[in-house]
C-alpha cells in the first residue's frame, strides 16, 4: 500500500490528517469564540456537542486522525533519523529561508500534544465522557470557570498556543506542498496564508483564554 | 588580493568502517583570490612534504558544473556561498585567521568512502530506476518536429541544471534526496518527449529513493536553500502531482 | 611529398571509402559487414569513459545488443568533463535560413581545422550533425527555444552563420546528461556494467588484437582485468600534461598512452588548442584556469591600451581598463580580421593576444592579460538584456575575481563604461590524439578511440561547438556501425578468460609498476613535479614554439622523468584502500611522455598551421605560415618499446577532392 510504504504516500497521510486537525482547531477557535459573545449561546453547543450520535461520531474521527498524525509523526522521524546516519555534522547551520518551525516539528507536535492532553483532562473528560457515560454534567460556562480562575492555566495556555501557531505555520502549507497543489507561486501563497491562518487562530484562542481568565480569576 | 592564514578543522578517517575525527591544521597560508579546493591543495602539498597522506576529497572540474566536490563547511554545503559549489568558493569569503571546520556529507545513503569523499552511487541508481526516455539511438524524427513553449522549454532547463552533487541530502535534517529525484521528474515530465512514460518514471524513482534508504521530505525547504544550483522547491511540489497522479489513476 | 610517404614505412591505410566525399559514408553503411542481433548478444565490448563520446558509445552499442562494460574515474558517469563544455554544439540544420548546408559546414570545419584534417571524416561529421540534434531533442535535452517553440540558434567562432544549438552555457552538461541517461537505461536492462571509480592502466593484448583492459579500482587500490571482444577508449585530451588549463582535475592521457605503447600510434600531438577567453592566472597556487565561455566574443570587444604608457599604468595597477576612453583602445582583433571580427577562430584570437602581451600591452600585473569589453553592448542593447545573456558568465567572473563586468565604472565624454573582464589564452582541448582509420579503429586490431582522444576530426585547430558535435557523432553514429565491421568477424570468438596468461601477466607488470613508484622514496611530491612540467611545456611547447626551445624542451623533459624517477615521494600505502598521490603518480610518468610526444611532432612540424605555430615560420604579419608541400600529412608516432627512446614518425598523407587548400582568411 503506497500510503504506508513510500515515503511521498506517508507524507500525503500526514498532510491530510493534517490539513483535517487544522480545520478542527479552527472550527474549535471560533467556537470559543461564542463564549465571548454569550455564555448561554455557548451553552448551546456544548449541549450540541454532547453525547449526540454526530458528535461522538465527530470525536472518534478526530481522535482517529490525531492518532495517526502521530503515529506517522514518530514513524517518519525514527526513518529520517536512521537516513541521517549514525555520525552528526559538529557545525550546523541554516539560511534564514529554512523556518525554524519546519525543523521541529516533532518537538512542537509534542508540546501540543502535551497541551491537547491537558486540555482533554481539563474539558473533555468532564463534559462529553461523563455524558456518555450517563452522568450528569454541568452547562459549559461552570467548566470555563472551574479552569480559567485558576491562574497558571494562562500561561500553560498560551504556550500551548504558541506551539500551535509554530506548527501550523508549516504544516499548513507543507500540506498543500506535499500534495503538489503548489508551483512557484503558490509556495509563496500558501506560505503567507498558512501564517495569516496561524495567527488568526492563535489570537482567537489567546483573546478567549485572557478574556476568561480575566472574567473568573479577576 | 590579501594573504591570509587560516586554520583548517578537517575530518580525517582513513577508510568506510574506520573511526574517524578532526584534525586541526594551524596557520595554513593562502590569499583571497585563491580558491577553497586550492587552500586544500596547499595543505595537502605540505602533508605530502611532510610525509604524510593527504586530505582525500571529491573534486574534479573545478568550474562548478560536474558535482564531483562536495564537503560541509562551517555548517553548510559547499560553504557560505549560495548559489555555489565548493569549488567556486573562494577565500575572500573567510575572515584572515578564522577556523574553518570541514565535514564530509553526512547520510546513511552516503557513507564516508577516506576522509571527506563520500559514496554518492545511490543517486546513480536512482537515475538508472527511471531518470530517462525510453527510446533507441536512431529513431528520432526531426528536432523542429515538436515545438516546445519557450517558458516550458526553460523551466525544464532550470530543473534540469541539477549537478547531483548531493548537497540537498546533505542539508536535509531528514537525509532526504527529494530535491535531486524531483528536479528529473520535473524535467522530463515538462517535456513533452518525457510525457508518454511520467507515470512510471515517478513510481520507480520514488521507490529506488525509498528502497535507497534516503529520508522523507518534510519540506523545510534546507535543500533548495543550499542548492548550487538554485533548483527550486516547487520541483518537488510537482514530483508530489505526478506521483499521486499516477498512484491514484492505478 | 609522396616519395616522404613511401620511404615511412609501414604504409598507413586509413580505409576511407570510395566515391565523392558526399557519397563516402552512405556507401559505407551499404557495404559494411554487420553483426546479427542474435550474435551480437554474445559479444562484449569495453568502453573506457563516459564523457559524450563514452556514453553515447556505450548506451548505443547496448541498445544494439552488445554487452557493454562501461568504466570511469569519477563516482558517477555524469561527472565526464564534457558536463563543462559551455557553448553549444554545431549542426547544419540551417533553420535560421541563412545558408548553411552540410558542405558549408564540412568546409568550415577544414578550413577551421587550417587544413590538417581527413575530408572523409570532417564530411560524415557534418553530415551526421543534425542526427545528433534530433537524437539529443528526443532525450529530452532542454535546448533553448523561440516564442515559437522551436530551436534557437547562436553564432560561433569561424564560421559566418548561426548553427549553434544551446542549452544556456550548459550545453555540455545537458548534452552529457542526455547521453547518461540513455546509459542509465542500458544499465538498468543490465546490458551495461557499469565500473565507477575504475582507471584504466593497461590494454590487454591476445594474438595481436586488444582483448581486455586492467583497470584499478580507485577505491580499494587493487587491480581487476576485465575482458571483451573489443576495446574502445574515450578518455579525452591530454591537456593536463601542461599543468594549467581549463580541463578538470581528473583528465589525464594516460589510457591514450597506454594505447601507445601497445602499438597504437599517437597522431598530430603538436596540435593543441588554446583557448583565447579564460581568466589569467593570479599566482603560482593556483590548480587549474577557468574558462568564460566563447560566446561572450559574440558581443564582447577585445582590446589592449593603443598606448604604451597606458599598458604600463594598468600593469602597474595606477590605471584601470575603464579609465582609458575609447580613442585610446586598440581593437586589435577588429583592426587585423575585418571580416571575423572579434569571432575569429581560437588558435587566431589565441595567438594575437599573446603578440599584443609580447610586446608590452598587457593588461595586468603579470602582463599577461588582455580586456573584454561589454561597454559598447550594454550601451546599444542595456544592461538587462546582456545580463540575459551573460549574466551566470558575469556571476562567476565576480565569484573569482570580484570585479563584476556588469558594472558601471567610469563616464568619458558622457560616455559610459563598465569594467572590462581580463582575459587570457589557456590550454583547452588537444586536436592530436590516438590515431584512428575512418572506422575509428586505431592502429591495434580490435582497439578503437573515440571522442576528443582520437586525432580524426579537427585536424590542427578546432572549431568552438565542434567538440561536442565530434563527440556525440562518434558515439551515437559512426563507431556503433563501424565496429561491427571488425566485429563481424569475431562472432565464432567464444569470451577470453580473464586468467588466460596475458591478463595475469599484464596485471603483474601494473602491480610492479606501482611497486616501483612508491619504492622510490624521494622527496618531491607529484604536483611539484607536474608543475615543472607544465611550466617547461607552457614555455617551450605553448603558444608560439621555436626550434631551439623544442630541443630545449626535449633535454628539460629528459631530466624532469629522471627527476620523477629517482627524487619522487608517495605517501601511503599500496594496494590497501585509496592512495589518490599513488593515482596521480601514474598519470603524471604518462604526462611526462605525452609532452615529449607534443615536443617530437611540433620539431618535426616545420610550419605554423591551427594551435601549432612554429615562431620561425609566420608571414609578415604574423600569421601562421603553412606549408602543404612538405607538411600536408598526419603525423603518427610510433612508440618504439620504451620512452627513453624517440618515437617514429610515419605519415598518413591528405588528399583533398573537394576542398581546394589555400591560406585561411579571416580579413575579407
Amino acid at each position: 500500500m503506497w500510503l504506508t510504504n513510500s515515503s511521498v504516500g506517508r507524507k500525503v497521510v500526514m498532510s491530510v490528517t493534517g490539513l483535517f486537525l487544522v480545520l478542527f482547531v479552527t472550527f474549535h477557535a471560533l467556537m470559543n469564540a461564542v463564549a465571548i459573545v454569550s455564555f448561554g449561546a455557548y451553552d448551546k453547543i456544548c449541549e450540541f456537542l454532547g453525547a449526540n450520535w454526530y458528535a461522538v461520531l465527530g470525536t472518534a474521527v478526530i481522535a482517529g486522525g490525531m492518532m495517526v498524525h502521530i503515529i506517522y509523526a514518530f514513524w517518519l522521524t525514527y526513518q529520517n533519523r536512521k537516513a541521517r546516519g549514525n555520525d552528526r555534522y559538529a557545525i550546523s547551520k541554516n539560511w534564514k529561508s529554512v523556518s525554524w518551525a519546519s525543523q521541529n516539528m516533532l518537538v512542537l507536535g509534542i508540546i501540543v500534544f502535551c497541551f491537547m492532553v491537558l486540555h482533554l483532562i481539563q474539558f473533555w473528560a468532564k463534559m462529553q465522557v461523563p455524558e456518555l457515560l450517563g452522568e450528569h454534567v454541568m452547562n459549559g460556562k461552570f467548566y470555563l470557570q472551574a479552569v480559567f480562575s485558576q491562574v497558571w492555566v494562562l500561561p500553560v495556555y498560551l504556550i500551548g498556543f504558541a506551539a500551535i501557531w509554530f506548527h501550523i505555520t508549516h504544516g499548513f502549507w507543507s500540506a498543500f506542498q506535499t500534495l503538489g497543489v503548489a508551483n512557484d507561486k503558490w509556495i509563496c501563497r500558501w506560505r503567507s496564508i498558512a501564517c495569516a491562518w496561524a495567527t488568526i487562530v492563535f489570537v482567537l484562542f489567546a483573546v478567549e483564554a485572557i478574556y476568561f481568565t480575566w472574567f473568573f480569576a479577576c | 588580493m590579501a594573504n591570509m592564514k587560516v586554520n583548517l578543522k578537517i575530518w580525517r578517517q582513513a577508510g568506510p568502517k574506520a573511526q574517524g575525527g578532526f584534525v586541526t591544521y594551524e596557520n595554513v597560508e593562502t590569499d583571497s583570490d585563491t580558491s577553497f579546493l586550492e587552500t586544500l591543495d596547499i595543505l595537502n602539498e605540505t602533508l605530502v612534504e611532510a610525509g604524510e597522506e593527504p586530505i582525500v576529497f571529491d573534486h574534479d572540474c573545478r568550474e562548478g558544473i560536474c558535482g564531483m566536490c562536495s564537503l560541509y563547511i562551517n555548517g553548510h554545503p559547499h560553504g557560505p556561498a549560495t548559489g555555489a559549489t565548493t569549488c567556486q568558493l573562494y577565500m575572500r569569503r573567510f575572515e584572515d585567521g578564522e577556523t574553518i571546520t570541514v565535514e564530509p556529507w553526512r547520510s546513511a545513503a552516503f557513507p564516508v568512502i577516506k576522509d571527506l569523499m563520500v559514496d554518492r552511487n545511490a543517486f546513480d541508481k536512482i537515475q538508472q530506476a527511471g531518470g530517462y526516455v525510453s527510446f533507441n539511438c536512431g529513431g528520432a524524427q526531426d528536432a523542429n518536429a515538436l515545438p516546445i513553449a519557450k517558458e516550458v522549454a526553460d523551466e525544464a532547463m532550470d530543473s534540469a541544471t541539477c549537478v547531483g552533487c548531493g548537497a540537498c541530502v546533505a542539508a536535509c535534517k531528514n537525509g532526504s534526496a527529494m530535491l535531486f529525484v524531483s528536479a528529473k521528474v520535473s524535467q522530463f515530465a515538462l517535456l513533452p518527449q518525457g510525457k508518454t512514460e511520467a507515470k512510471r518514471r515517478v513510481k520507480a524513482m520514488v521507490a529506488k529513493m525509498d528502497e535507497l534508504g534516503f529520508g522523507n521530505c518534510t519540506n523545510t525547504g534546507a535543500c533548495a536553500a543550499e542548492c548550487p544550483k538554485n533548483i527550486k522547491l516547487s520541483n518537488i511540489s510537482r514530483l508530489n502531482r505526478e506521483f499521486l497522479c499516477a498512484k491514484v489513476s492505478d | 611529398m609522396e616519395e616522404n610517404t613511401k620511404l615511412a614505412q609501414p604504409v598507413i591505410d586509413s580505409k576511407i571509402p570510395e566515391g565523392p566525399v558526399a557519397e563516402k559514408w552512405t556507401n559505407y553503411k551499404a557495404h559494411q559487414k554487420l553483426v546479427n542481433p542474435a550474435n551480437k548478444r554474445k559479444l562484449d565490448i569495453i568502453v573506457v569513459g563516459t564523457g559524450l563520446a563514452g556514453a553515447s558509445a556505450a548506451s548505443t552499442l547496448a541498445e544494439m545488443g552488445f554487452n557493454v562494460l562501461n568504466f570511469c574515474i569519477q563516482d558517477s558517469p555524469r561527472r565526464a568533463h564534457s558536463i563543462a563544455a559551455q557553448g553549444g554544439i554545431n549542426a547544419a540544420k540551417n533553420y535560421q535560413n541563412d545558408g548553411d548546408s552540410i558542405y558549408r559546414l564540412f568546409y568550415d570545419t577544414v578550413k577551421g581545422g587550417d587544413y590538417r584534417a581527413r575530408e572523409a571524416n570532417v564530411y560524415r561529421l557534418a553530415e551526421v550533425s543534425n542526427n545528433i540534434i534530433d537524437q539529443c531533442v528526443e532525450q529530452g535535452v532542454p535546448f533553448a527555444r523561440d516564442y515559437g517553440g522551436l530551436l534557437d540558434n547562436r553564432s560561433f567562432g569561424g564560421a559566418q552563420v548561426s548553427r549553434t544549438f544551446y542549452a544556456k552555457g550548459q550545453t555540455g552538461q545537458q548534452l552529457l546528461l542526455g547521453a547518461y541517461s540513455s546509459l542509465n537505461r542500458q544499465i538498468q536492462m543490465g546490458k551495461v556494467k557499469s565500473f565507477n571509480r575504475y582507471e584504466m592502466h593497461d590494454v590487454v593484448m591476445i594474438d595481436g588484437r586488444a582483448r581486455g583492459i586492467i583497470a584499478k579500482n580507485l577505491v580499494t587500490g587493487k587491480f581487476e582485468r576485465f575482458a571483451a571482444h573489443a576495446v574502445v577508449i574515450a578518455t579525452g585530451g591530454y591537456g593536463n600534461a601542461y599543468f594549467l588549463s581549463t580541463n578538470a582535475m581528473g583528465c589525464n592521457c594516460s589510457a591514450a598512452i597506454a594505447c601507445y605503447r601497445k602499438g597504437a600510434y599517437f597522431a598530430n600531438p603538436a596540435y593543441v588548442q588554446i583557448h583565447p577567453t579564460c581568466i589569467p592566472r593570479h599566482g603560482d597556487k593556483q590548480s587549474k584556469l577557468t574558462l568564460m565561455s566563447e560566446s561572450l566574443r559574440n558581443d564582447g570587444r577585445i582590446w589592449v591600451p593603443k598606448n604604451i604608457e597606458d599598458a604600463k599604468a594598468l600593469q602597474a595597477g595606477t590605471k584601470k581598463g575603464s579609465d582609458i576612453p575609447e580613442e585610446e583602445r586598440d581593437y586589435y582583433l577588429e583592426r587585423r580580421y575585418p571580416a571575423f571580427g572579434n569571432l575569429v577562430p581560437r588558435d587566431v584570437a589565441s595567438r594575437a593576444a599573446k603578440e599584443r602581451c609580447d610586446k608590452g600591452y598587457g593588461v595586468n600585473n603579470t602582463g599577461q592579460a588582455v580586456f573584454l569589453d561589454f561597454s559598447e553592448a550594454i550601451n546599444r542593447l542595456g544592461i538587462d538584456v546582456v545580463r540575459q545573456r551573460y549574466g551566470n558568465l558575469f556571476d562567476m567572473y565576480e565569484e573569482i575575481t570580484d570585479v563584476n563586468p556588469g558594472e558601471l565604472a567610469n563616464t568619458i565624454n558622457g560616455e559610459n563604461y563598465y569594467n572590462p573582464m581580463m582575459i587570457y589564452p589557456a590550454i583547452h582541448y588537444t586536436m592530436g590524439g590516438i590515431w584512428v582509420d575512418y572506422e575509428l579503429q586505431t592502429s591495434v586490431k580490435g582497439l578503437f578511440a573515440i571522442g576528443e582522444c582520437n586525432f580524426s576530426d579537427h585536424g590542427a585547430n578546432r572549431l568552438g561547438a565542434s567538440a561536442l558535435m565530434q563527440g556525440l557523432a562518434d558515439g551515437y553514429f559512426v563507431l556503433p556501425y563501424t565496429i561491427q565491421n571488425y566485429l563481424s568477424d569475431q562472432i565464432q570468438v567464444p569470451r577470453f578468460s580473464i586468467d588466460a596468461p596475458e591478463f595475469v601477466e599484464a596485471e603483474k607488470a601494473c602491480i610492479a609498476e606501482e611497486e616501483r613508484l612508491m619504492a622510490i622514496g624521494g622527496k618531491r611530491s607529484v604536483d611539484s613535479i607536474h608543475k615543472e612540467l607544465g611550466n617547461i611545456l607552457w614555455e617551450h611547447v605553448g603558444m608560439g614554439r621555436t626550434k631551439e626551445g623544442l630541443e630545449k624542451a626535449l633535454v628539460l623533459l629528459k631530466d624532469l622523468r629522471k627527476e620523477f624517477n629517482t627524487n619522487l615521494y608517495i605517501p601511503g600505502t599500496v594496494g590497501e584502500g585509496m592512495n589518490v598521490e599513488l593515482d596521480k603518480a601514474f598519470r603524471l610518468q604518462d604526462f611526462i611522455t605525452m609532452g615529449e610526444l607534443i615536443a617530437y611532432d611540433a620539431l618535426n612540424r616545420n610550419e605554423s598551421c591551427g594551435g601549432h605555430f612554429r615562431e620561425e615560420y609566420q608571414t609578415e604579419e604574423g600569421e601562421a605560415k603553412r606549408d602543404d608541400e612538405n607538411f600536408f600529412y598526419v603525423s603518427c608516432w610510433d612508440y618504439q618499446g620504451s620512452d627513453e627512446v624517440a618515437p617514429k614518425l610515419i605519415k598518413e598523407p591528405l588528399h583533398y577532392e573537394a576542398i581546394k587548400v589555400q591560406t585561411r582568411n579571416y580579413k575579407s
